[in-house]
């Protein structure tokens, strides 16, 4: 196995993109390594992206906030600015393992592996975050919802990578949550988990979207419950309305962490514990 | 001795001798030892739960330039051994992750590549893997000559059902004739493990001279001796067993699983061997207890007054017969209550999962849980206060037991009184917030111990003791030590001796230790003290009946003069040697610890999602002899019985894989799951050991299923009967009912 450390995304890029065997991109490790040592994964290439400055940044621009690819979870969490723009995003990240494991662990290495209950990855998307794809020769920038395609899946080419998250700039009064369902109180699999990022005009609800975890092949974006919100204040009708649109859109399976059933009905009832949280965030009452 | 005693040394809070090396990550557990010439072993595992072994072919792995040797069954040179086929598979598999093979190799990557090369060809069978699956007439056969044992008539064809128990007293007719009220439910647990964190682990060198040794983790490693022994056909006395500081076992680690299997590697290969499972084995590969389904009925007059109590009990034993603890699962079911008529059956069943290994007081939390629940149950019908019915019925000094013995003076009394003066019973609950009480009865257990004291030139002891120490016991070895001899705690330190160190000494379980050795300490430094005595006797010319031994120094009673241990010990040479106390016992007089748990739960209705939010446990120690060791015992025993009953289970696919063998999916409770658990120590003292002491170790995993079970019922309202309670079962339950 090779090992490589490059300053540049594009270098990285070229490297992969050039590697016959099997290649991967480490950011934070926690999931490749385990991958590795469980005999999961069999690289003949690994890239680590630590060493790129553009990877490492957190920085505020005129359409929003760009967090490089290899920023952890503890450092998004030290960021007063970001928690208090997106307080759900850098809370669903920090629900990731434990201290150990925040040190390390990506939001970009949660999306990239793809799996249908990554943490991060809900309250992204709810969030309308934009993934910056750098290719050998090209980049382009694709909504995160479009990254993962199922299970251990991406839409990503052989030598893409991303080198950073774009979150929206936040005007007016606006509010994210991410709730997840785990039996325990942390170090575990989210088994349901619902994100909701919403805006307010006039004590309304005036934007809204919703998206839930671990309930089918990668995260869902569900219009439907986002509708039921919009022009409301969250009364007792509409939230049961976007807990019903949730469970609808629900295709899970059943496995060792709940079944289809469980699944669904609690899907509804985080995404209303969510979006109850994010318009109270919102300054909504 | 019934009486409490003034102590000078025992019920103190003295700093852990074993504390220092624990948290610098200093002390050496099973795989912290490397040999030189060290090669590494690893076990081939079958990847179906039930499966005919038609060949191994072992050809190239045995061709492979890393590998130094390979092993199968047939390498095992006693093959009557009993356990043998635990340890490698015969010609059939019976379970995911039975051993098949063995291999040793330059590294243990090398080995792990080397497993790929043994073919194995097997003929895969349908497994069988539950209790309603094992008994229902058309299941496969795990074992086609397993006939019944315990049936009134030897039955004609074989099952899955491997034994039958029954014990009885009263007349269960007369019994249910006077009740008023009877309660009856079934009840079912999953397979669950002990969770230790220490994996199994050896480094084992074999010699052809005769001087073989084995470094392992274990409970027992005189137990390691004779099976490894046995199995080897070597003489114990070519064998010496270390016993390596322990990280957990429960009983999980009386059985062995890779000692034989490195000692015949190292034979073959003529290279020390270290082996390790990693936590996947662990989980697949060692015993896990029992899962059950039993069914209790009681009945009780208006007045609570319980009339009969009825059980049906059937354990799941794995795939080899008699492993399951249903005989204590019988014999502890209605225990806590002085009942006049009482019956109880049990049955074993074999399925295809792995063999079962005793857990904390085995068989007893699945078959009281269900008695507890009956109780509590009971009480709600009568109306009348779950603790106040359990007093009204409570075993005590003299009840006869269904199993045999009346019951000395025991503590249950006093447990149920603290629990209702608690601060705990005291306080109100709120919405969807319950309340479970339970109690939990363990007989402990006494055996055989052997102890040297070795006392030094400077007249401090070094304590040799045979009982690897899990739970603290050398803490409280030194202060048993310390309290017979006079002398301050710190002129003691304790070590586990090695098989050649001492005669036979039972494994660290039963709760035996505190108790057992103990005993045989406070023989060993009673034969120290009267050795002193004669020396300073000798110096004086006194006979030794003029000698008194008082706050660690010999005085002359008929005369003047004062020898100090150390002086006596630092001219031993001149009097005859240096000295040394022995305690070679067989210990009778255990005596069961009761105890009584609170349990207040809070249920999120709409995830099922559940919170302990206050825990207590009360238990009669007899004497702690360290209070801060019993507490924690308490509380870990606490912790995994709530663990049980809320989210522990393997979990299999259909075609019996354990989809779970790791702590990610496996859920025991984390610190931040639990509060602190309060604890309440009672103290009547059994009055066969010197000091008092009860084993305390295990009983504290028995109440928390009922009592959780309790807890969680009220508050949702709806009675549950099957752990674990996971979030998804409960929210059913709600769904269920509404
Ligand atoms: C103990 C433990 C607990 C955990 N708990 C949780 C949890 O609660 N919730 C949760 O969601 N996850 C959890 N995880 C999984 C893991 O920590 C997260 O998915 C984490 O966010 C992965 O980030 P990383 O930077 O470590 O990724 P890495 O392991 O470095 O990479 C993951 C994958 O993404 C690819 N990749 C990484 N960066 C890029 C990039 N810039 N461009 C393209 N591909 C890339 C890698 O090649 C690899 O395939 C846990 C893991 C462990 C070990």
């Amino acid at each position: 196995m090779r090992y490589e450390a490059p300053t540049t995304t594009k270098e990285a890029a070229s490297l992969i993109a050039g590697e016959k065997g099997e290649a991967f991109v480490l950011a934070g490790g926690t999931d490749l390594l385990v991958r590795m040592k469980t005999g999961l994964s069999d690289p003949d290439l690994v890239v680590d992206i630590k060493h790129i400055p553009a990877m490492q940044d957190i920085k505020t621009t005129d359409s929003g906030t760009k967090i490089g690819g290899a920023v952890s979870g503890s450092r998004l969490n030290s960021n007063k600015k970001l928690k208090k723009a997106w307080p759900g995003v850098v809370e669903a990240t920090n629900l990731i393992g434990s201290d150990q494991i925040q040190g390390r662990a990506t939001m970009v290495g949660n999306l990239c592996n793809a799996s249908p209950a990554a943490d991060s990855v809900p309250a992204m998307i709810a969030a309308g975050a934009k993934a910056v794809v750098v290719g050998p020769t090209k980049r382009r920038t694709v909504p995160v919802e479009k990254i993962a395609t199922g299970p251990g899946r991406t839409s990503l080419a052989k030598g893409e990578i991303i080198e950073s998250i774009n979150l929206p700039k936040r005007t007016g009064k606006s509010g994210d949550a991410y709730l997840r369902f785990i039996p325990r109180t942390e170090m575990d699999i989210a088994v349901v988990s619902a994100g909701v990022n919403l805006t307010l005009e006039k004590g309304l609800v005036k934007t809204a979207r919703v998206c839930l975890g671990a309930v089918g092949p990668t995260a869902v974006l569900v219009q439907k419950a986002a509708k039921a919100i919009i022009g409301s204040k969250l009364d007792e009708e509409s939230l049961k309305k976007m807990a019903d649109a949730c469970s609808a859109a629900c295709n899970p399976i059943s496995d060792k962490r709940g079944t289809v059933e469980y699944r669904t009905k609690v899907a509804g009832v985080l995404a209303k514990r969510a979006a109850k949280i994010a318009f109270e965030r919102a300054g909504g009452k | 001795m019934s009486e409490a005693q003034d102590f000078k040394y025992i019920g103190q809070r003295t700093i852990r001798p074993d504390g220092h090396d624990k948290v610098t990550g200093r002390a050496n557990y099973a795989a912290d030892l490397t040999l030189p010439g060290m090669i590494w072993g690893k076990i081939l595992r079958s990847p179906h739960a039930h499966a005919v072994i038609n060949s191994i072919d072992t050809s190239k792995a045995e061709e492979d330039p890393e590998v130094f040797a390979v092993m199968t069954h047939a390498d095992i040179p006693n093959q009557t051994a009993s356990g043998v086929q635990n340890i490698l598979a015969k010609d059939k598999v019976f379970y995911h992750g039975h051993a098949v093979a063995a291999v040793a190799a330059v590294t243990e990557s090398a080995a792990e590549r080397a497993l790929g090369l043994i073919e194995v060809d097997y003929k895969i069978l349908k497994p069988v893997m539950s209790i309603d699956e094992a008994i229902s007439n058309d299941s496969p056969l795990l074992h086609d000559d397993l006939f019944t044992k315990g049936m009134a008539e030897d039955p004609a064809v074989p099952s899955n059902i491997s034994s039958r128990n029954e014990l009885s007293k009263g007349d269960l007719e007369v019994g249910f004739a006077e009740a008023e009220v009877i309660v009856e439910r079934e009840f079912r647990t999953a397979t669950v493990h002990q969770g230790y964190i220490e994996p199994h682990a050896c480094t084992v060198r074999y010699d052809e001279d005769g001087q073989s040794m084995i470094w392992c983790s274990t409970q027992g490693h005189f137990a390691v001796r004779a099976t490894t022994a046995s199995m080897l056909g070597i003489e114990q006395t070519n064998l010496n067993v270390i016993a390596s500081e322990i990280g957990g076992g429960f009983g999980g680690k009386l059985p062995i699983y890779l000692e034989p299997v490195a000692l015949v590697l190292s034979k073959k290969s003529g290279r020390p061997i270290k082996m390790q499972m990693d936590r996947n084995e662990v989980f697949m590969a060692s015993g896990p207890g029992s899962a059950t389904r039993n069914w209790v009925k009681i009945g009780a007059k208006k007045d609570g007054t319980i009339t009969a109590m009825k059980a049906k009990l059937c354990y799941e034993a794995g795939w080899a017969p008699g492993s399951s603890p249903l005989g204590p699962a019988c014999m502890t079911v209605f225990t806590p209550y002085d009942v006049d008529h009482q019956y109880v059956e049990g049955y074993e069943v074999v399925v295809n999962k792995a063999r079962c290994a005793a857990y904390r007081a085995p068989g007893a939390p699945q078959s009281e849980y269900a008695c507890e629940m009956v109780i509590n149950e009971l009480a709600d019908e009568l109306g009348i206060d779950p603790i106040d019915l359990r007093l009204k019925n409570v075993a005590k000094e003299g009840t006869q037991t269904m199993y045999g013995p009346k019951l000395k003076a025991v503590g249950l009394v006093e447990c149920l009184e603290a629990a209702k003066s608690s601060e705990q019973y005291k306080t109100a609950l709120k919405d969807n917030q319950g309340r479970g009480v339970a109690s939990g009865f363990w007989f402990n257990v006494g055996g055989e111990s052997s102890v040297v004291i070795n006392m030094n030139e400077d007249g401090t002891g070094t304590i040799v003791e045979g009982s690897p120490d899990i739970g603290g016991s050398r803490a409280s070895m030194q202060m048993m030590a310390a309290e017979e001899l006079q002398m301050p705690v710190e002129a003691f330190s304790a070590i586990i001796g090695d098989t050649q160190n001492l005669p036979y000494s039972n494994p660290t379980g039963g709760s035996r230790t505190t108790f057992a050795t103990g005993m045989a300490v406070v023989e060993a430094a009673a034969d120290v003290v009267s050795q002193l005595k004669e020396r300073a006797a000798a110096t004086w010319n006194v006979v030794p009946e003029h000698v008194d031994w008082k706050n660690g120094a010999a005085i002359n009673t008929k005369g003047e003069g004062v020898l100090t241990a150390a002086e006596i010990c630092g001219s031993a040479a001149k009097t005859g040697g240096h000295i040394s106390g022995r305690g070679n016992i067989s210990a009778r007089g255990a005596s069961p610890s009761f105890a009584v748990h609170l349990a207040d739960i809070e249920v999120d209705p709409d995830t099922g999602k559940t919170t302990v939010l206050r825990y207590t446990a009360i238990q009669d120690a007899g004497k702690a002899i360290h209070p801060s060791y019993v507490e924690g015992q308490y509380q870990g025993g606490s912790a995994q019985g709530i663990g049980w009953a809320l989210n522990e289970e393997y979990v299999y696919n259909e075609d019996g894989r354990l989809e779970n063998p790791g702590f990610l999916d496996y859920r025991i409770p984390l610190a931040s799951d639990l509060p602190m658990i309060d604890t309440i120590i009672v103290e009547v003292p059994n009055s066969f050991h010197p000091f008092g002491v009860r084993g305390i170790g295990e009983t504290g995993i028995i109440p928390p299923l009922a009592a959780c079970g309790t807890a969680v019922s009220k508050a949702i309202g709806i009675r549950m009967s099957e752990l674990p309670m996971s979030p998804p079962k409960i929210l059913k339950a709600i769904h269920d009912a509404s």
